[in-house]
């Protein structure tokens, strides 16, 4: 070792970089700043860049639908609600959450159609969906996105892009590629096997009348920290109707009515799970005999269009949960919640245009 | 320049505040782009990135009292004026940084309308309103500050071992955590 290394003092006047290893420790100085560099890069997925990542998610959502400013990238064409939650206490055995205590309270909620087209015309065939936040009395949330499949059609999220992208129209045709679907489910038959499920469960006329599930599952803790995995979905009270008109708003329209006339209802239900039941593959329906604990009853009793309503500046992300419900092992839990989040972060930038429905069309 | 009155090295809260946030902020900054760029682990990382920032808010502000109430040492006297300012300019953006990264993080998902959960059913309230224009600005300025943070980090890193392994000025003694009685800046002046 060097002595003047041990003691400084008597330390020759060399000019630092003169002295002897001076070179070699720099050497190693600008190495270790490179590794770090280098890591810090890898971590952030630069050196990776056919990774699925939530921008690419949410970038094959563009390219698939064009980029609509100031939308939602999925779920694009919507409509405001709010109301409450009753719960009767039945919840509780199965999670702490406060919301299951008896009791109101408050919700906001936003009806969409699944797809990023914001200006899309409605069809019978369009997928649902129903977004929800719950706001607990201590200032927790709870968010759900649900749509109206029972079961989701895909269990991972490059599944999820690549399905997207199959199902995409083609550019030139602006027909849907059966060859590319075909060959997607080909290499996929969970998502075959879920279409089989969706097509037994055939679509209600509206969104009133329409049943809306979480499809992913999630774990229930409760006072005793038992944890219990849990499906959710929300049963309409309201019976069949038939469409109002075939416009290019009608379901939305029709909504809009159904509200104004009398509040809707809708029972939310916990499926509960059993050991060996599929929590981690959305694809999977739980057998039919499970059980089913009716929490409370969601009310929605005010309708606005997403041009004044704070709503619209939500992210329905389906990992805000309240002490009391957890993710999981569902893959696509995280990817939903980074997806959207994704999309939210994008379309909060961008200056917002008029949605496709107003209240106002409907006459009062 | 005085420095018989000075101490060797800063306070030993400083020094462990010094190291306990190093460790903290640099795994804070690999979370943070981790996060952003998966899917799989985003939720898992998240639920850390949320609670670590606020503990390192809190770690700042007593490391910045504890600065202000306590004699820092002074630089070795070899150091050049031109390179104490940089160090003292350098220095005063990483306190800007510490503060202004879980602040604007914080600010972010109140301007989001998200719940800014901690642990549990622990939350803290928002700091500013629900506003879709500015959280798409704070979100932006926080990627922004972090790798500005990562930056200013590497040079800190980088000066500080220049000094220590080819300078050999014993700069980094006024920061290890252990006691060191005296420094050379000390016993040359």
């Amino acid at each position: 070792m060097n002595i003047s290394e041990l003691s400084p003092i008597s330390r020759p006047p060399v000019a630092p970089l003169r002295k002897p290893g001076a070179l070699e420790r720099l050497t190693a100085i600008g190495a270790a700043l490179a590794v770090t560099t280098g890591l810090f890069l890898y971590a952030g997925g630069w050196f990776t860049p056919r990774k699925l990542t939530p921008a690419a998610i949410i970038n094959t959502f563009e390219s698939v639908n064009g980029v609509h400013p100031g939308f939602r990238r999925n779920h694009a064409k919507g409509i405001c609600v709010t109301g409450y939650f009753e719960s009767k206490g039945q919840g509780q055995s199965l999670s702490k959450a406060l919301i299951f205590l008896p009791g109101r309270v408050p919700m906001v909620g936003r009806f969409a159609l699944a797809g990023g087209q914001p200006y899309a015309s409605d069809t019978p065939q369009n997928v649902r969906s129903l977004a929800i936040l719950f706001k607990l009395p201590d200032g927790e949330e709870w968010r759900t996105a649900m749509i109206n499949l029972p079961v989701f059609t895909v269990n991972t999220p490059q599944a999820f892009n690549d399905f997207l992208v199959a199902s995409a129209p083609n550019p030139a045709t602006g027909k849907n590629g059966p060859t590319a679907v075909g060959a997607f489910l080909a290499k996929h038959p969970e998502t075959a096997a879920a279409l089989q499920v969706i097509r037994s469960h055939p679509f209600s006329s509206g969104f009133a009348d329409s049943p809306y599930y979480a499809l992913n599952a999630f774990r229930f803790l409760n006072a005793n920290g038992e944890s219990t995995p849990v499906r959710w979905w929300v049963a309409p009270d309201q019976t069949f109707q038939t469409a109002t008109s075939t416009d290019k708003n009608f379901l939305f329209d029709a909504l809009i009515a159904q509200v104004r006339a009398k509040p809707l209802h809708w029972r939310l239900i916990l499926t509960v799970g059993q050991p060996g039941d599929p929590t981690a593959d959305a694809t999977l329906p739980w057998p039919p005999d499970r059980k089913q604990i009716e929490a409370g009853i969601l009310t929605i009793d005010s309708i606005e269009s997403e041009d004044i309503s704070p709503t619209r500046d939500i992210n329905f992300d389906p990992l805000v949960l309240p002490d009391g419900i957890e993710p999981s092992d569902d893959p696509l839990l995280s990817a939903r919640s980074a997806a959207y989040s994704q999309s939210f972060t994008r379309r909060e930038g961008e200056r917002k245009e008029p949605s496709a429905v107003s209240t106002q069309e409907v006459g009062k | 320049m005085s420095t018989t009155k000075n101490p060797a090295q800063f306070a030993l809260l400083s020094r462990m505040l010094h190291w306990l946030m190093a460790a903290l902020l640099v795994a804070m900054l690999f979370i943070g782009v981790a996060m952003v760029s998966s899917l799989g682990d985003y939720h898992r990382l998240l639920i850390i990135h949320r609670p670590l920032g606020i503990l390192i808010l809190i770690l700042a502000a007593i490391r910045l009292v504890t600065r202000m109430l306590t004699r820092l040492p002074p630089f070795p006297p070899s150091m050049p004026q031109s390179e104490r300012l940089v160090a003292k300019l350098s220095e005063r953006l990483l306190y800007a940084l510490f503060f202004a990264l879980p602040l604007v993080g914080w600010a972010m998902l109140s301007a989001g309308h998200y719940p800014i959960v901690m642990f549990g059913a622990v939350h803290l309230p928002p700091i500013l309103p629900a506003k879709p224009g500015l959280y798409a600005t704070l979100r932006e300025t926080h990627t922004v500050l972090a790798y500005l943070l990562f930056m200013t980090f590497l040079a800190h890193a980088g000066a500080v071992l220049f000094h220590t392994l080819v300078l050999r000025d014993g700069l980094l003694n006024r920061m290890v955590p252990w006691r060191v009685r005296s420094v050379e800046g000390e016993s040359q002046s």
